[in-house]
C-alpha cells in the first residue's frame, strides 16, 4: 500500500465553479452543467452529460450514448478514456461506477498532491448491465449523496419487481405500466423482470427505443420487446415518468400505474407521484451503501456533491471523519 | 405479519374501490384464522389499540438513532410512525411473527414499551410500519366497514343483509363468522342491543313518479341530518348511525330521550323548542369521541323517528309499512325532543313538487317516497324507497387548478379547483372532482393543457378563462378556506364554454346563501 499524500493542496487541484467541478492542472470540467471547452464526463444522464463541450473524454459508451441523444455533432473532439490519460500536469482515469452503461468514477492523480476520486453517481447493489463499482485508493473520495439519509434502505431489487408480478396476478385485466428514466432504469427493469423469471413480450413506450436498443446492441439480453403502438398490446409496458401526464396514457383502459425509483421508499413521496404500485429500485446508493463505501475507500477527506448532505455529513461528524459539502447545483434528484 | 403489511401497503396506494376489494378478497381467502380475522377486525375499525402515543415512539427511536439524523429523516418523511419503522435497525434474522401474534403484543405491552421494542427488532421494514400503525390506530385505508362487508358477502352463501344481521354481534377475530362463510352454522349473537341492517332509498324524479300510483305511497319530509338507529334492549341502549358506528358516547343527550324498548329508525338533528336547526348547528357536534356539556346545552340531539324494526320484542320488519307506521303513530313520546315525522298530505304528485319546491325549513333537504306495503328490508333494495333531493344550489366558477386524477383517469385532469370573485381577485371556494361526462373530461383535459401557467408537481394553475356551472348540496361557514365558506358535496354540472370569466358569480352571491 503507498502512504497516504498530504491533503492540504486538495483545493488548489479540484474546485467547484458555477460550470461545475473544475481543475485547473488539466484546465477540465468533470461534468460541467454548461458548454465548456473541456469536459470529463461520468456518466450519460442528461444533468451530467450536456451536448457543446469542445472537447469530451469519457467512456466509449457514454460517448456513443451522448451521440444518440445529442446527435453526432454534440462535441468537436471525442476521446475514449482508457488508461491513464495525461491532461497538462494532472493523469486521470476511468473506472466502473456501477451505476448505468458506461458510468464511471473518474480518478485524478496530480504529481504533488492527494489523489482525488469523483465518484459520479454509483451504486453498490449488483446491476448486470455494467461492470461493478470498485473502491479505489485514494485521499479525497468525492461522493454524491442523492440518498444520504438513514431512512433510506433499498430492498433486494429482485424482491420488489416480484412486486410486479403479484400485481398482474391479483389485476389479470388491468395493464401495468411501469414508470422509470429512459436511460438505464429502464433497462434494469427488464432485466430484473428477467431474472424474476417473467419472460413475455414487455411493450415500451417509444421514447426508449433508442437507447433499449443501443443496450441490446451492447449485448444486453432484454428477451422479447415489442413497441407499444395500438390498443391491444402487450399487459406490461414500461414508459418514462413524463408518459403518464400525456395523453399516451388514454390508449390504456384502467391500468396500474407502477413507478421504480429510491424514492419510492418513502409514501408521501411515492403518493405524490399518484402512483398504484411503488417499487423501490434504485441505481443510486441507499443510505448503508454509502456509509460502507466511505469505509471501503477509507479517504482523509469526504466530499459531497449533491443530495442529501446534512444526513451524511452528520454521519461522518458521528465517525470524526473530515467532511464538507461542495453544494453543486444543476444536479437534479434520481428521476424527478 | 408481512402479508398483513403488503396488505396495508397495497390499499394504502390502491384508489379504485374495486380494486380495494379485490386485493382485500384476495388476502382473506389466502390467510389462515386467526390472522384474517384480526385483519379484518383492524379494517372494519373494530381493533381499538392506541396504546403507542408519539412520546413512546421519541423515546424508543432515541435509544437507537443519533437524534440529529432522525431530525433530519423525520423532516424529510414527514410521518413519525413511518420515519420509525424506515430507521429501525434491521432484524439479523429474517423470520416472519404471526399477525396475531404481534396483536397480542400491542394488547398487553406496557408503557415503557420494552415488548414492542423487542417485537420490531424481530420485523421487517414494512411489517414494522404496519405494526406501529396498528398500535397508533392510524390505518387510514380508505375502506369502509361496509365494504369489508361486502367483500365477505361476494366470498360466500350468506348475502349482505345476513351477514350485517349478526356483525355487530361478532368480535374479532371472528372464528365463528368464517367458519359460517365456510359452510358451518351461523354465530348466534349474545350482544345486547344489536344493530341492524339499515333499510335505504333511491333517486328518482318527478317523470318517475307520474307512473307510480300516488295512493300506493306516503311522503314524508326528507331531513338533513344523520340517519340513526336507536336502540333500546333491556335498558341497553345504544345510537347507531347507518353503517352501524355506536355514536352513543358523543350524544348521551340523544340516549335520553330514549325511553321505550325497541329498535327505532329516524334521523338525529339539533333542535330547540320544538324548532330543529340548520344542518351546520348538527355538524357542531359530528366527528367527536364525547362531547361537553355545554356543547349539548348549545346544540341539544332532538329525534325525530320514521319507522320502526323492533318494538316491545317483536319483531315488525315483515309487517308493511302502513302497519309500522299505524303502530309508531300511536306511541306517545315524552320528552318534546323526540317525535315521529309527520307524513305529507299530498294528492298528487304535483303536490308533492311544489311543497318539495318550497319547504317550511332549511333542513328540509327534499322529500321520501315509501311503499305503504313495503317490509323493511336492510341495503339499498330498488323500488319501494324512494328520495328526491331539493334542486341543487348553483354557481357559476372559474376554474383555477387542476391535478390528474388516478385509475380509470390516470393522466386526465380531473380533479378541478375552482372559484369565485372577491372584489378584482378569485379566491378558490372548492373542489370538484365530477359531474362530467368522459368526453367533457377529454375537453377539460384538453383545456387544462393549453392553458396551464405554472406548475407545483402535479398541480398546475390555469389562466382563469373557464367558467363552469357548480352544483352543491349546501353551504357552510368555514375557517379553513380562504375564501370563509365551505360547499357539500360540490361538482361540475355543466361547462360554460359560452361565457366569460368576468361574468362569474361574485363571493357575495355564495354568502347570501349561508
Amino acid at each position: 500500500m503507498i502512504a497516504k499524500r498530504d491533503t492540504a493542496l486538495a483545493d488548489t487541484i479540484l474546485f467547484p465553479r458555477p460550470e461545475g467541478l473544475y481543475c485547473p492542472l488539466g484546465d477540465f470540467y468533470i461534468d460541467p452543467v454548461r458548454p465548456v471547452e473541456r469536459a470529463l464526463i461520468t456518466h450519460a444522464h442528461a444533468d451530467h452529460a450536456r451536448a457543446g463541450h469542445r472537447h469530451v473524454l469519457a467512456s466509449q459508451q457514454t460517448l456513443e450514448i451522448m451521440a444518440i441523444r445529442y446527435g453526432e455533432d454534440f462535441t468537436t473532439h471525442r476521446q475514449v478514456a482508457e488508461g491513464e490519460i495525461e491532461i497538462g500536469d494532472i493523469s486521470v482515469s476511468f473506472h466502473p461506477a456501477g451505476h448505468i452503461l458506461g458510468s464511471c468514477q473518474i480518478r485524478l492523480i496530480p504529481k504533488i498532491g492527494p489523489r482525488i476520486i469523483v465518484s459520479g453517481d454509483y451504486t453498490r447493489t449488483p446491476n448486470d448491465i455494467c461492470p461493478p463499482f470498485t473502491p479505489l485508493e485514494c485521499e479525497i473520495f468525492i461522493t454524491e449523496a442523492t440518498f444520504g439519509i438513514p431512512v433510506f434502505r433499498h430492498p433486494d431489487p429482485v424482491e420488489e419487481i416480484r412486486k410486479v408480478i403479484a400485481s398482474m396476478e391479483e389485476f389479470p385485466d388491468r395493464p401495468h405500466l411501469i414508470g422509470g428514466y429512459a436511460l438505464g432504469k429502464s433497462q434494469r427493469l427488464i432485466r430484473l423482470l428477467r431474472q424474476a423469471g417473467y419472460d413475455a413480450p414487455i411493450g415500451m413506450h417509444g421514447a426508449l427505443k433508442r437507447l433499449t436498443d443501443y443496450h441490446i446492441e451492447q449485448g444486453v439480453d432484454l428477451g422479447e420487446l415489442v413497441h407499444v403502438d395500438g390498443v391491444s398490446g402487450p399487459r406490461l409496458c414500461l414508459a418514462p415518468p413524463s408518459a403518464f401526464s400525456t395523453p399516451w396514457v388514454h390508449r390504456f383502459r384502467d391500468p396500474v400505474i407502477g413507478y421504480a425509483s429510491g424514492w419510492m421508499g418513502v409514501r408521501a413521496r411515492a403518493r405524490q407521484r399518484r402512483v398504484e404500485l411503488p417499487l423501490v429500485i434504485s441505481d443510486h446508493c441507499d443510505w448503508p451503501q454509502l456509509i460502507q463505501t466511505i469505509d471501503d475507500v477509507s479517504p482523509e477527506e469526504v466530499w459531497i456533491t449533491h443530495g442529501s448532505e446534512a444526513g451524511l455529513l452528520r454521519w461522518c461528524e458521528l465517525t470524526q471523519r473530515p467532511a464538507r459539502p461542495l453544494r453543486l447545483v444543476g444536479y437534479e434528484e434520481e428521476d424527478q | 405479519m408481512k402479508a398483513f403489511a403488503t396488505l396495508l401497503e397495497r390499499l394504502a396506494f390502491t384508489n379504485g374501490r374495486n380494486a380495494k376489494m379485490q386485493i382485500l378478497r384476495h388476502y382473506l381467502q389466502d390467510t389462515p384464522d386467526p390472522d384474517r380475522g384480526w385483519a379484518l377486525a383492524a379494517i372494519t375499525g373494530q381493533l381499538e389499540l392506541r396504546n403507542i402515543g408519539p412520546a413512546l415512539l421519541r423515546r424508543m427511536i432515541a435509544e437507537r438513532v443519533d437524534s440529529e439524523l432522525f431530525d433530519i429523516s423525520y423532516d424529510f418523511v414527514g410521518d413519525l410512525a413511518e420515519t420509525i419503522a424506515l430507521l429501525w435497525p434491521e432484524p439479523s434474522a429474517n423470520r416472519d411473527i404471526s399477525l396475531t401474534d404481534a396483536v397480542g403484543v400491542l394488547q398487553s405491552s406496557s408503557r415503557n414499551g420494552q415488548e414492542i421494542a423487542a417485537l420490531l427488532d424481530q420485523l421487517d421494514k414494512n411489517s414494522r410500519l404496519a405494526v406501529l400503525k396498528l398500535g397508533t390506530g392510524n390505518l387510514r385505508l380508505g375502506l369502509s366497514a361496509r365494504l369489508a362487508r361486502t367483500i365477505l358477502a361476494q366470498m360466500s352463501d350468506p348475502t349482505l343483509p345476513e351477514i350485517e344481521e349478526i356483525w355487530h354481534a361478532l368480535s374479532p377475530p371472528y372464528l365463528d363468522l368464517f367458519a359460517w362463510l365456510a359452510g358451518e352454522n351461523a354465530p348466534t349473537p349474545d350482544h345486547q342491543a344489536p344493530f341492524r341492517p339499515v333499510m335505504l332509498s333511491t333517486p328518482t324524479n318527478l317523470e318517475e313518479l307520474e307512473k307510480l300510483p300516488i295512493a300506493d305511497y306516503q311522503c314524508e319530509w326528507k331531513w338533513d341530518g344523520i340517519r340513526v338507529q336507536l336502540v333500546s334492549d333491556q335498558g341497553v341502549k345504544r345510537v347507531y348511525t347507518r353503517t352501524g358506528d355506536d355514536i352513543s358516547a358523543a350524544f348521551p343527550d340523544a340516549i335520553e330521550l330514549m325511553d321505550f324498548d325497541g329498535t327505532l329508525d329516524g334521523e338525529l338533528l339539533v333542535g330547540r323548542e320544538g324548532q330543529i336547526a340548520p344542518f351546520a348547528d348538527l355538524q357542531r357536534r359530528l366527528g367527536r369521541k364525547s362531547v361537553s356539556r355545554t356543547m349539548m346545552a348549545e346544540f341539544p340531539a332532538y329525534l325525530r323517528v320514521y319507522d320502526m324494526l323492533i318494538w316491545q320484542g317483536k319483531d315488525w320488519r315483515s309487517e308493511p309499512l302502513s302497519a309500522r307506521r299505524a303502530k309508531l303513530d300511536s306511541i306517545t313520546f315524552p320528552s318534546p325532543a323526540m317525535d315521529v315525522s309527520p307524513l305529507l298530505s299530498v294528492t298528487t304528485w304535483q303536490d308533492l313538487a311544489d311543497l318539495r319546491a318550497d319547504p317550511p325549513l332549511s333542513v328540509i333537504e327534499g322529500v321520501m317516497i315509501k311503499n305503504s306495503a313495503s317490509r323493511y328490508v336492510g341495503g339499498r333494495p330498488r323500488g319501494p324507497w324512494f328520495k328526491w333531493k331539493r334542486d341543487p344550489m348553483l354557481i357559476d366558477a372559474v376554474l383555477l387548478y387542476a391535478q390528474t386524477g388516478h385509475g380509470k383517469r390516470s393522466g386526465f385532469h380531473s380533479d378541478f379547483t375552482f372559484g369565485v370573485w372577491r372584489d378584482e381577485e378569485l379566491v378558490p371556494v372548492g373542489k370538484a372532482y365530477f359531474g362530467f361526462t368522459d368526453e367533457e373530461l377529454r375537453q377539460l383535459d384538453k383545456f387544462v393543457r393549453k392553458n396551464t401557467v405554472e406548475r407545483f408537481g402535479p398541480v398546475r394553475r390555469l389562466k382563469p378563462e373557464l367558467v363552469v356551472e357548480v352544483a352543491f348540496e349546501g353551504l357552510n361557514k368555514s375557517s379553513r378556506h380562504k375564501s370563509g365558506v365551505a360547499m357539500r358535496f360540490p361538482r361540475i354540472s355543466r361547462i360554460r364554454w359560452d361565457k366569460p370569466a368576468a361574468e362569474a358569480d361574485h363571493l357575495s352571491a355564495l354568502e347570501a346563501l349561508l
